[in-house]
């Protein structure tokens, strides 16, 4: 029962508590690039997901005979791995997709989530809670790009995943989907995001103390 | 002399127009993570500039000379961060013994290196243009130099933030990204020039 518990614990902290994109801001560069649309944030975030929970399966399995020292190493090896197939696999199956990420997808290699995931959680726990940990990451890093992308599709062009919402006379704000764009909605949302956590922890600490 | 312009023209598109930061994205989290002093993002930006240059060499090296006649293309990712790596250690190595000053100003920030992207970005970058070996190296370096003139404006302008008043939600991450957003505007503007 406990473990069940501890399990769910895992999984959800990922989500909202360390969620990748907006609590620990890792892996900022596929952030800030592939969020054009809102489709393209949902790519992104399945691909890394993937090979987060691929990665942290195996590094948790092959924790015992990994040598302390080539750890790193032996990490990135087996995450490229994952990162190669995916790759291949978005060629052969998805080649819009593929195209519109581009060099962003070998570059999942070097995202600081999974190898920071690796290290700090799949290297001193068993498969099952790896998988688990993998699985919430992914999903709070998917969640965090959708939300970017759906926000920057929906003022850049008035649409949230290819389907237009905001009517033919809504004239695009062009600057949102470019560059600059990125940066900037990134950096509200993140601010908005932790007005409303301080709100929630005000609310919550109020409240036990009123019940004391 | 042609020649020589369309060279010019590149290293100039590399810094400013085609910028790592502010139009490719590749290297924000050194960016966001290293800005915060002039002197240490000076010195992340010589460590990145440094080991992007030999990194462009050894991969396009690699590439060209091994996994293309091997037809291994398909491992060039896992290769490309095996060399990175073994360069960076080799960097570490040979600075500590050569010249301490500069290890101990680099120290830190030299490992870190690995996980920046705008390393292994470069050298997929250079694979997907097709560059020949002069031009794979000249963007590995004057991306690089693109990177460090992004990362030192940039801790410039957040020694000012400090000492101004912020709301309290947005202080940290969050007025870092709105700044870079701005400079990304200004940026913009150097579109037309190439």
């Amino acid at each position: 029962m406990s473990e069940k518990k501890s399990l769910g614990k895992t999984f959800f902290n990922g989500i909202i508590p360390e969620n990748p994109t907006f609590r620990l801001v890792l892996g900022t560069c596929p952030t800030l690039a592939v969020t054009t649309s809102a489709i393209n944030g949902l790519g992104m975030g399945a691909a890394a997901t993937f090979v987060l929970i691929c990665s942290n399966l195996v590094i948790s399995l092959l924790r015992k005979f990994i040598p302390d020292q080539v750890r790193i190493p032996a990490f990135i090896v087996v995450i490229c791995t994952f990162v190669t197939m995916v790759q291949l696999l978005m060629q052969a199956f998805i080649p819009s997709l593929y195209e519109a990420l581009g060099i962003f997808i070998p570059l999942i290699v070097v995202n600081c989530i999974i190898l920071a995931r690796a290290e700090a959680f799949a290297s001193k726990n068993g498969p099952i809670s790896s998988v688990f940990d993998g699985l919430g990451m992914g999903l709070g890093f998917t969640l965090g790009l959708v939300v970017l992308g759906s926000v920057r599709e929906l003022i850049g062009n008035g649409s949230i995943f290819g389907i237009n919402i905001l009517g033919a006379s809504y004239q695009p704000m062009l600057l949102i989907v470019l560059a600059s764009g990125g940066f900037l909605t990134y950096g509200l949302l993140l601010g908005l995001f932790n007005l409303v956590v301080k709100k929630l922890q005000n609310k919550k600490s109020g409240k036990e103390a009123q019940a004391a | 002399m042609n020649e020589i312009v369309n060279i010019l023209l590149f290293m100039v598109s590399c810094i400013l127009t085609n910028n790592f930061i502010f139009s490719r994205f590749l290297g924000c989290c050194p960016f966001l993570g290293v800005s915060s002093k002039v002197e240490t993002s000076v010195s992340m930006g010589l460590a990145v500039t440094f080991v992007m240059t030999i990194a462009s060499l050894f991969c396009y090296m690699i590439y060209n000379w091994l996994l293309v006649p091997l037809g291994l293309t398909f491992m060039s990712t896992i290769a490309f961060i095996l060399v990175i790596a073994a360069l960076v250690q080799f960097v570490e190595m040979f600075l500590k013994k050569s010249s301490p000053t500069l290890y101990s100003a680099l120290g830190i920030y030299l490992p870190l290196i690995t996980t920046n992207c705008a390393v292994l970005g470069v050298a997929t970058l250079n694979v997907n243009n097709a560059y020949n070996l002069l031009y794979s190296v000249l963007n590995g370096t004057f991306s690089a130099l693109g990177f460090t003139l992004a990362i030192v404006l940039m801790a410039g302008v957040r020694e000012r933030l400090e000492s101004s008043h912020i709301p309290e939600c947005m202080k940290g991450f969050p007025i870092t990204l709105v700044a870079a957003g701005l400079m990304a505007v200004a940026f913009m503007g150097f579109s037309g020039l190439v």
